[in-house]
């Protein structure tokens, strides 16, 4: 019945080649909590659609630069 | 942890403490008289009271302790509890649906009683336990 999440992200080396971001600070800008900014990070949480943009936008790089969903 | 797993956490531990309880004090009461003719609805009512109560005093002081978390909420909070919500009110419609027939039975009202507050129970344990599960592997992709 549960299964992890597919969708993989670079939301880690991301947050570290800007300046080392900590997970509260994107948590602040993306309006989330911290633990929310681990789950998505660790997989086990799938963002919406309309969070991912915000995460894209915050590193000002693409949404598939952020998230990825490999192939079978 | 998330404020809201730690609600979670407040709701299992006060349900599996006040349940169990329950039934021992009314369990106890069973030793001179037959079950169903035991006096339970000032207890059942304590208890019930005892819970919501315990629930409120346990949140206020983990807000104490963690006064940071304490008014945070976001989306995956919202999903995780309306995840737990639904898991748990299967419980419920299985109380009212045996209560239902209990009735028309023409069981006594203590079985009645008792039944939909073992239901309550069930529903707010499964629920929160839903909720924790969920906080801790993930939702389920269904």
């Amino acid at each position: 019945m549960v299964k992890p999440t597919r969708v993989t992200n670079t939301i880690r080396s991301l947050r570290f080649s800007h300046g080392e971001m900590t997970q509260a600070e994107l948590a602040d800008r993306i309006g989330v909590t911290r633990q929310t900014v681990i789950a998505i990070e660790q997989g086990r949480y799938s963002p919406s659609l309309e969070m991912a943009f915000q995460i894209a936008r915050v590193f000002q790089v693409r949404l598939d630069d952020v998230f990825q969903y490999p192939d079978e | 942890m998330a404020m809201e797993e730690r609600r979670a956490w407040i709701m299992v531990v006060v349900t599996i403490t006040t349940y169990p309880w329950y039934v021992v004090t009314i369990l106890g009461r069973a030793a001179t008289v037959p079950l169903a003719e035991v006096s339970y609805v000032g207890t059942l009512l304590w208890t019930v009271g005892g819970a919501i109560v315990g629930s409120i005093v346990l949140t206020i002081v983990v807000s104490i302790f963690f006064p940071k978390d304490a008014d945070k909420k976001d989306q995956r909070d919202r999903e995780i509890h309306r995840f737990g919500e639904a898991m748990g009110q299967s419980f419920v419609i299985l109380g009212a649906v045996a209560a239902m027939l209990m009735a028309m039975a023409e069981f006594q009202y203590f079985w009645i009683a008792n039944v939909i507050y073992l239901c309550f129970v069930l529903s707010s344990v499964l629920g929160s336990t839903a909720k924790v599960i969920a906080y801790r592997r993930g939702l389920p992709l269904w």
